[in-house]
């Protein structure tokens, strides 16, 4: 049996690479996918947990992850092609309209 | 044989992820997100949720990241980032420190908490799809109906938001 | 090595020999099919009624000069379709051909994947093979190969929903995912059709948008896109996704046959042990035979849709009848009538 807290670290581990990626990236939809791995890296996190605990609640909490992921990608891809459509880009950087 | 499928498929996980969060390219990041996507699904597998794991990959792999791809490609912008990134080296070190200290402490966290204790041996109770779907429509019908509401919403806010504006009557 | 573990390899090995081999003889029923309905000879040199004809197909895809595009981006070039060839292969592990079979006291279950999450897993596989289509889309560097994919992907996700949604309907009465308890069900009661023709016609109609068939191959539209996501194939390279698609075919008419044709059983045959497995491995593949003719009939018999046709079709017609089909289906489930 696989000790619960390597799927932890390796949780932990994947969440870091995202954060790390949502922080440098530059372009939009590459941040979206560094988001999506994060949420991805508390998914494992979730399960591990609800095996560690002999629970449901983790699993079942994955499935409202996995919905409000949808949700996500759904309304925030239709935010870029808008913004696309506006700026001709998605570098986030160059987005900065409301920054000042 | 199953820490050599753990360490497998954990270090195909880490190493897509880093595909997604450094290549330049964003069709490869993408690519590297649905392998790490397969490579959680078979340690959901591993770990007691055979129906996550297909869950995982029919709705994640299958639809979401795929929609990711299709702006990317209606959007053509797969080539490359717009600009060389060399102009913010200490914003992208910060970025990988943080990351890294995160991981640490976080890492160190868990580790002490939990240590290698071997977790009991995996129950029918725990894997069964029929218990999952008890409770998920006993104890968390409600927050399976406002989740639903949810898609509702971002469906039709998706819609508003990546309709052409000017064009009215087009359906 | 136990019992079970040769059981697997050998279940494994007979999967992979029979779909390989579907593909040369869908090639010849293809071209002598579409000859016939277009009363032509067809191909009829090469052995009796042109049998060999798929080999000798085979052996000029093999000796064809393999072109890589200098503009393509090459490792997702190459590794395109292998993407699109793999989710069609493995999909075929979860559907059941036979009774379980008793060998030196093993009892050996004749599915090559008996999973808990059979339906799902098959749903989830198949769902990675837009994955094939999209690379060889964008790694060709080509117009006409990056409409295609664009096309492919958009149809693709718009027809798993019905497509999931009819597969639902079936399994809400028989209170299961694994395909084998879908056939004893079957066995128990009637044919999955008569009471689910709804779901049937729908999951019908949504499985030739899934393998990207006439009327509904807009992906490789050939008088718009030339051939779609594999213009810049050739040489074996385009054989793999010749033999997706014809391994997908296979794949999905025998989820079909398994979900509303009673799978490998007939009504009232009830044999077991060797004969029973012969037996219901030759049923399946028989009804699978039939619906392959049904793929070839229609590609000949029926124009092409429009884009715009094929996604209203999808949205506006497909999924809400598939919704509706749920319903009542629960409906009547709840009411004990199924």
């Amino acid at each position: 049996m696989i000790p619960v807290s390597w799927y932890l670290l390796l949780s932990a581990l994947l969440f870091a690479i995202g954060t790390a990626g949502a922080l440098t990236r530059r372009n939009g939809i590459s941040i979206f996918l560094s988001i999506e791995l994060m949420l991805n890296a508390a998914n494992l996190a979730l399960v591990a947990y609800s095996r560690l605990w002999n629970a449901r609640t983790g699993q079942i909490v994955v499935f409202f992850v996995l919905a409000v992921a949808a949700a996500e990608a759904a309304v925030g891809l239709a935010l870029f092609i808008a913004i696309y459509r506006q700026r001709r880009t998605i570098d986030v950087n160059r987005l900065n309209l409301m920054r000042w | 044989m199953e820490t050599a499928i753990f360490l497998l498929f954990a270090l195909l996980a880490v190493a897509s992820s880093v595909v997604v969060v450094a290549h330049r390219n964003p069709v490869y990041s993408t690519m590297g997100l649905v392998l790490t996507l397969f490579a959680v699904a078979v340690l959901f597998v591993l770990l007691g949720a055979p129906f996550l794991a297909a869950l995982q990959i029919l709705i994640y792999a299958g639809a979401i990241v795929v929609l990711f791809l299709f702006v990317l490609m209606l959007l053509n912008i797969t080539r490359e980032e717009e600009a060389p990134q060399s102009g913010q080296p200490l914003q992208r070190w910060a970025g990988v420190l943080g990351a890294a200290i995160f991981c640490g402490m976080t890492g160190m966290l868990l580790w002490r908490s939990y240590g290698a204790t071997s977790p009991s041996p995996l129950t029918e109770q725990l894997v069964s799809l029929k218990g999952l779907a008890g409770e998920l429509f006993t104890e968390y019908l409600l927050p399976f109906e406002i989740v639903g509401l949810l898609l509702l919403v971002a469906v039709i806010a998706a819609t508003v938001i990546a309709r052409r504006p000017g064009i009215e009557g087009e359906p | 090595m136990s019992t079970e573990f040769v059981a697997t390899l050998v279940k494994m090995g007979l999967t992979l020999g029979l779909l390989l081999n579907v593909v040369p003889v869908m090639v010849w029923v293809e071209r002598r099919g579409s000859a016939f309905i277009q009363d032509r000879p067809g191909p009829n040199r090469l052995g009796p009624l042109g049998l060999f004809q798929a080999l000798a197909d085979a052996v000029k895809f093999i000796f064809k000069e393999d072109v890589t595009p200098t503009a393509a981006d090459r490792p997702l070039y190459l590794a395109a379709p292998v993407l699109a060839l793999l989710p069609a292969l493995t999909t075929f592990t979860v559907i059941p051909f036979g009774p379980d079979l008793v060998v030196n006291g093993h009892t050996i279950p004749l599915v090559v994947s008996d999973a808990g999450a059979g339906v799902l897993l098959f749903l989830a596989l198949s769902s990675l093979g837009v994955y094939g289509i999209v690379m060889a889309g964008y790694a060709s560097n080509n117009k006409f190969s990056l409409l295609g994919s664009i096309r492919a992907s958009a149809q693709l996700i718009s027809y798993e929903l019905a497509l999931t949604l009819a597969v639902v309907a079936v399994l809400m009465p028989v209170g299961s995912f694994r395909l084998a308890d879908v056939v004893a069900y079957q066995r128990a009661h009637v044919w999955n059709f008569i009471p689910q023709i709804v779901g049937f016609l729908v999951f019908l109609v949504a499985s030739f948008a899934e393998t990207n068939r006439l009327p509904f191959d807009l992906p490789e539209a050939e008088s718009e896109l030339i051939a779609g996501f594999h213009t810049e194939y050739s040489a074996m390279r385009f054989a793999t996704f010749f033999m997706a698609e014809y391994i997908s075919m296979t794949s999905l008419s025998a989820l079909g046959v398994t979900l509303y044709f009673g799978g490998w059983t007939l009504p009232g045959v009830h044999l077991s042990g060797w004969l029973g497995a012969i037996v219901g491995l030759a049923v399946l593949l028989a009804k699978v035979a039939v619906c392959m003719a049904v793929f070839v009939w229609v590609r000949w018999t029926f124009p092409r849709f429009r884009y715009d046709q094929l996604m209203r079709l999808g949205w506006k017609v497909l999924l809400p009848l598939a919704i509706v089909n749920l319903i009542f289906v629960a409906a009547m489930t709840i009411a004990r009538y199924l």
